[in-house]
């Protein structure tokens, strides 16, 4: 196996894809010539030309809408948004048309996109970069939300995502592209709708999604070195199909929940999963779930302050030992 | 940039578009099939109306009444790679292309029958099978889709054409000249079709656009190759359209065409009897008696000898005898089972999957 970067691993996807499938073709803003923002397609565009690697204008709504009316001919349209905060240019496109093309017509028409890009902040850009939208998307019924927190998953779930019949919201993280993990040589692929026990544990379950993993997983080290509390941590990999199983299961076990999330608290996507756990194990919790979220703020512009605002190690920390 | 707006203002002009080389073409059968078209159109919108109006349905209707031509000129024209989509205003466009005039009305009425199972509505026609995706309920937000239908044409190397219609009123969206930007900068062979009734909803377009006496003139800044043509003469619609579609055909580069048309009624059943006063009885009544197109291309056909009155009342009242067997049709058709309030969200929950058994896409219970 392979220690890869995250963005490198999704360019494995990517790569790997453009060659299985001739429908499958990347657009987007600068993902071609500049090798994308951030540097996630570099090299695809030498390697496979002008016509599977597009460079669009600046104008989401116009270029995600020309993907959509692709898809519904046949083709598999990767759409690159800079940041995942510029789909709400797109919105229209991406609710009224990608979501619900299928549902409007009865089943006749597919719309088997993907939108892709980095979400959250984390890069002191302002509060117009660092939306976490996945709430917002989840909220659509037909439309699918993945967000992948390791280089092994970025590059399983994409090319899932790509295959998949649905549209698929795939959200990364600018703070990610760089993280390096383990990569098989061989060709895999992991399910959405599938979460992954990222590290187990017996005495309290945290679940979460995303970047937050990787807080999560810093934190349950510490919980566990100097409290002796042992954490299980689930990664959910898409809120959209949600594993609700694996999360019940957990918390079965542990009977205790803290849930972590890049997202915003207020009708977030942990509220969703604190609501589903009460209903469907309440008497097996021996605490009320807890959720460790982004604050309820735009993101600050100064990147010291902006770092207080995500759930932070010592924020996790608090809420278990605050349970057990 | 070459400029083109003189020579493409051709309504202006005095000429007779039944000599275009594309309609000389024309058999007094495919003659007669244009008109029938037209008033196959107008007989279902009038018994959807009037079962409307009986409290039969519910929603919106959009009536085309009075544009006909554009559509059936439009539609008659499309070859093997070409599609449509359209706006919300789609019942013309969907009959047009050979939908039928019961998965229609049973789209209406909300039945299990419909085209879309009972879950589009009158905004929301669809039959891909025949090139047609559909009505959209968004001013505008078709139009990227019909760049991506062209996109998805010129992907394929396939010599077709997106048709892709939108009113007056979508012209003022941003997304419009997104699409026109990416059309003319990717070379995709995309024809926008402005049906220029002259009201967005009840809005005059003396009111909603700075530039009044013409709107596809707004391709000059893509370096797109326009049109603007009389609407209600079906011939001219053929031709100015035919122009367009070799274009998109043999050079792949976008047109935009914009037809003066008018709609008889409202902009949807809510204004239907045009209680809004936005726009004078006497202007309707002018429109419906010199501009009608249906009555023009009758009279037209007449004056050639292709058509007596006898036949046109055949024609017509067969129109009405359709349009009355499909309210009957969609009248006698079953409501949707509850059931499939979750069939047509995700493709794999309607393929059985595991994810789809689960039902995890689902947050019901």
């Amino acid at each position: 196996m392979a220690l890869i970067e995250y963005r490198d691993a999704l360019n494995q996807a990517f790569a790997e894809e453009i060659e299985r499938d001739p429908n499958v073709v990347l657009i987007g803003e600068e993902v071609a010539q500049y090798d994308g923002a951030y540097k996630v397609t570099r090299g695809l565009w030498k390697k496979y030309g002008d016509k599977r690697v597009v460079d669009t204008p600046i104008s989401e709504a116009g270029f995600i809408g020309m993907g959509i009316g692709a898809s519904m001919l046949g083709l598999r349209p990767v759409m690159e948004l800079m940041f995942w905060s510029f789909a709400t240019v797109a919105y229209d496109q991406i609710i009224n048309n990608a979501a619900q093309i299928r549902y409007m017509s009865g089943g006749l028409i597919n719309c088997p996109i993907v939108i892709r890009g980095p979400a959250n902040g984390g890069t002191s850009v302002g509060a117009t970069h660092s939306h976490t939208p996945e709430n917002w998307l989840a909220n659509i019924p037909g439309l699918k939300v993945v967000c992948a927190a390791t280089a092994y998953d970025a590059k399983g779930l994409m090319k899932t995502a790509i295959r998949d019949n649905d549209p698929v919201m795939f959200m990364e993280s600018t703070l990610l592209y760089g993280e390096k993990g383990e990569v098989p040589d061989e060709e895999y692929l992991i399910p959405l709708g599938k979460a992954d026990i990222k590290r187990e544990g017996k005495h309290v379950s945290i679940i979460g999604h995303g970047r937050a993993i990787l807080t999560a997983l810093k934190a349950a080290e510490l919980l566990e070195a100097e409290h002796d509390i042992s954490c299980e941590v689930i990664d959910l990999r898409s809120i959209r199909p949600l594993d609700e199983e694996a999360i019940l299961t957990s918390v079965r076990k542990t009977h205790r929940a803290v849930l972590v999330d890049e997202n915003k608290p207020f009708c977030g996507v942990s509220a969703q999963i604190a609501s589903m756990i009460q209903e469907k194990c309440f008497d097996d919790l021996d605490a009320p779930v807890q959720r460790v979220t982004s604050l309820d703020a735009p993101a600050f512009y100064s990147p010291q302050i902006e770092k207080l605002q995500f759930p932070e190690v010592h924020r996790i920390i608090a809420k278990v030992l605050a349970i057990s | 940039m070459e400029i083109l707006a003189k020579q493409n203002a051709v309504s202006a002009e005095n000429h007779d578009s039944s000599e275009a080389e594309i309609n000389r073409k024309l058999t007094t059968a495919d003659q007669l099939e244009l008109l029938r078209k037209m008033l196959q159109i107008r007989r279902f919108e009038q018994v959807g109306l009037s079962k409307y109006q009986g409290g039969k349905m519910s929603g919106f209707i959009h009536l085309y009444i009075g544009q006909e031509s554009v559509a059936a000129g439009v539609c008659s024209l499309m070859g093997e790679h070409d599609h449509v989509i359209t706006a919300y205003r789609c019942h013309g466009h969907a009959l047009a292309v050979g939908m039928t005039m019961n998965e229609c009305m049973a789209e209406l009425y909300g039945k299990a029958t419909g085209c879309s199972r009972g879950k589009g509505g009158s905004m929301h026609f669809f039959a891909p099978d025949k090139n047609y995706w559909g009505g959209h309920g968004i001013v505008a937000g078709q139009t990227p889709l019909g760049l991506g239908l062209a996109y998805g044409i010129k992907y394929k190397g396939l010599k077709g054409a997106a048709l892709c219609f939108l009113g007056d009123g979508a012209v003022n969206q941003g997304a419009f000249y997104e699409c026109l930007n990416m059309a003319s900068l990717m070379d995709l062979p995309v024809i926008y079709i402005i049906e220029n009734n002259r009201y967005s909803m009840g809005t005059s377009l003396e009111r909603s656009s700075v530039v009044k006496n013409c709107l596809a003139e707004r391709g000059e800044a893509f370096g797109i190759e326009w049109a603007q043509a009389k609407g209600e003469d079906i011939n001219e619609v053929r031709a100015v359209t035919q122009k367009a579609i070799e274009r998109a055909h043999n050079e792949s580069r976008p047109t935009i065409l914009e037809f003066d048309t008018y709609r008889h009624y409202g902009h949807s059943v809510a204004d239907a009897k045009h209680k809004g006063g936005y726009r004078s009885a006497e202007e309707i009544e002018d429109y419906k008696k010199n501009h009608d197109p249906i009555q023009l291309y009758k009279r037209h056909l007449i004056s050639k000898g292709v058509l007596t009155e006898e036949e046109y009342t055949k024609i017509s009242d067969a129109a009405k005898a359709e349009a009355d067997a499909s309210a009957k049709f969609a009248e006698e058709s079953p409501l949707p089972d509850p059931s499939s309030i979750f069939e047509d969200v995700y493709f794999e929950v309607d393929r059985g999957t595991e994810a789809g058994r689960t039902g995890k896409h689902f947050f019901n219970d």
